[in-house]
């Protein structure tokens, strides 16, 4: 057990090197000059100069690597041209506002994803496998920006249930204090319960639509573990025992794929927490997506490399954690 | 032990897989008493299909008797909700190899416990308690250890006897045992078909024996049937098994290695169409 948590923790550290290392060379292989986009380009010759060794471009890569590594090690990711702000400050103030729409769009998704999934399996080749597949075949296939446009036009320009673009109405900006950043939290600390109410209903529509994307790809993967489980002999012992159809579905089949859902579930939380940038932008909602995209765009290397470096953190924490919960699920692993 | 009043009758049974041409069971006709029968036939006989059919859990396959009656139920017109109380408390059966028929993730105590728990109404420590008594029943020493150890930390032969406890915990009138022994060292499988023979033998059980295995149903039966594509093409007590007449059984006695039998090679079944008596007439 030990040796097994040594190997694991021994594992982290070799990936976020490895990790590390790969933001520094995309850092040094970007057509972008860092020094030109600091001093601008009418910039006479000396403060060029004086810039490039204030960066330490004049040193050894070797060197550099270190300086990067010392920086990042005090959670220093320098100041992004864009905005101005040091990146840090940026990644707390955009992180939170993804990881409050991933978080939701994930518990829609999986919720339906894995309903659909299980009630496809159980009714193989009859009519609600049917309709199942062609609502997930539709999720998966639909562009978000376009499902975007569309749900907003329904459900809040004609029919008004949902808010419009943003993370709440424009009234209520600046109302309540950023303590968290995420707004759901922080209105609930503030006792703002219009501002709550406001955020979850600008909240509701992108993470559906979010969620039934995920949901097509969930409710696949969740209907073929679940035959493959069906067809195991455990089940026919179940069965053999008395007990019905849905007991054996739920206490024994399902139980059995939960350690497999865990793993696709966990990667699509994954992939919705770094690239939201479509829905982020028909939403205008200011999140960790829109951010990378547009400093991709411009060049800002310190954000983009920073970035790059919490979508790798992101996933490594995922994958901890969904070894963790294998070790809940499945005796065989502890 | 010789059978009395019967408590299964099946009259004329026929199964057709979905997608199949032929039927995988044609006018099977048995009855089984408070004694041992054993089925036995080759691979795809259609033999592991009578007793799925007999709980009626093959799904989706076209199942047609003239008479299919355990007791005072009538298998063929009950409805689901009454074979939820036949499976698992009147008619129980045991699967082949407890490395599949196990649930991986369960402790093996809390399996059998739910077969107590699902047509009891008791407390958990009733059930344990029960299924405790039923492990060492089937000889498992140390039983309060064994109920909190997960498939994978039991032997084949100790899985089997977990199946075997959790199938007889309920005390069924009916159980049917497919292929047993099959998955287990031959070194076990005396032990394990001895202590299910007692158990059965002890509490009045009829048991369905479904087998490949001639020397198993000879020793551990009171009848047999020989099973051929579908149908039966013989039946005798288990004793007379040596003076079958049917070609294909007295085929299948002359295919066994015997020790200190003659090195040739072994006989090879000459397949006649005739056995299949029933084929051509059907409509």
């Amino acid at each position: 057990m030990r040796r097994a948590v040594f190997g694991q923790a021994t594992g982290i550290i070799v990936t976020l090197l490895g990790l590390l290392i790969l933001t520094f060379v995309i850092g040094r292989i970007m057509p972008v000059d860092p020094v030109r986009a600091i001093v601008g380009e009418d910039a006479p010759r000396e403060v060029y100069d004086r810039v490039f060794r204030q960066l330490g471009l004049d040193r050894p890569v070797w060197e550099q690597f270190l300086l990067y590594l010392r920086d990042v090690l005090r959670f220093d990711f320098g100041t992004s041209i864009r905005t101005g702000q040091p990146v840090l400050e940026d990644i707390k103030r955009v992180l939170p506002a993804t990881i409050e729409l991933a978080t939701f769009a994930i518990i829609i998704g999986a919720s339906l994803g894995i309903a659909m999934g299980v009630t496809a399996a159980v009714n193989k080749d009859r009519w609600p496998d049917h309709v199942i597949r062609i609502v997930s075949l539709m999720g998966h296939s639909m562009p978000i920006f376009w499902t975007g446009m569309i749900g907003l036009l329904i459900f809040y320009a004609a029919l008004g249930w949902v808010g419009g673009s943003g993370r709440m109405s424009q009234f209520y900006i600046g109302m309540v204090p950023e303590t968290t950043g995420f707004l759901l939290i922080d209105s609930a600390i503030a006792g703002e319960w219009d501002v709550f109410k406001s955020a979850l209903r600008h909240l509701i529509l992108p993470a559906s639509l979010l969620g039934y994307s995920s949901a097509a790809y969930i409710t696949r993967m969740t209907r073929s573990f679940m035959l493959d489980q069906l067809g195991q002999e455990y089940v026919t012992t179940a069965r053999v025992k008395g007990l019905s159809s849905r007991q054996t579905v739920w206490r024994h089949a399902f139980a059995n794929i939960r350690v497999q859902l865990v793993t696709i579930v966990a990667l699509a939380y994954g992939s919705l927490l770094e690239g939201a940038v479509l829905i982020e932008t028909v939403f205008a909602w200011p999140g960790f997506g829109q951010y990378l995209t547009s400093n991709l765009l411009i060049g800002d290397m310190n954000a983009v490399m920073t970035c790059v470096l919490v979508v790798g953190v992101i996933f490594i924490g995922l994958n901890i954690l969904s070894d963790l919960l294998y070790r809940v699920f499945d005796p065989r692993t502890r | 032990m010789t059978s009395t009043s019967p408590i299964l009758q099946v009259e004329n049974l026929s199964v057709r897989y979905p997608g199949s041409a032929v039927p995988a069971v044609r006018n099977l006709s048995f009855t089984v008493g408070r004694e041992r029968l054993g089925i036995v036939g080759e691979s795809g006989s259609g033999k592991s299909t009578v007793g799925r059919a007999i709980l009626r859990l093959l799904h989706g396959a076209a199942l047609t008797a003239d008479r299919l009656q355990f007791e005072d139920v009538d298998l063929l017109a009950a409805t689901e909700r009454q074979m939820l109380s036949v499976r698992g408390r009147r008619i129980t059966m045991i699967l082949q190899d407890p490395k599949f028929s196990l649930n991986p993730i369960q402790r093996v105590g809390a399996q059998v416990a739910e077969a107590f728990r699902t047509h009891f109404a008791c407390s958990k420590a009733e059930a344990r308690a029960k299924s405790i008594a039923m492990l060492e029943a089937v000889q498992i020493r140390d039983a309060d250890r064994v109920y909190d150890l997960y498939p994978h930390e039991v032997s084949g032969g100790m899985g089997q006897r977990v199946m075997i406890a959790m199938m007889l915990l309920t005390n069924p009138d009916l159980v049917i045992a497919d292929e047993p022994t099959s998955a287990l060292d031959v070194t076990v499988r005396l032990n394990v078909l001895t202590i299910l023979d007692d158990l059965v033998r002890d509490k009045g059980i009829g048991l369905l024996i479904i087998s490949h295995d001639l020397n198993l149903v000879r020793n551990f039966c009171d009848r047999v049937l020989i099973m051929y594509a579908g149908q039966v093409v013989e039946e005798l007590a288990a004793r007379d098994l040596d003076r079958a007449t049917h070609p294909y059984t007295r085929g299948l006695i002359a295919a066994q290695p015997r020790i200190g039998g003659s090195r040739q090679p072994l006989a090879v079944l000459d397949r006649q169409d005739a056995w299949e008596t029933d084929r051509g007439a059907q409509p």
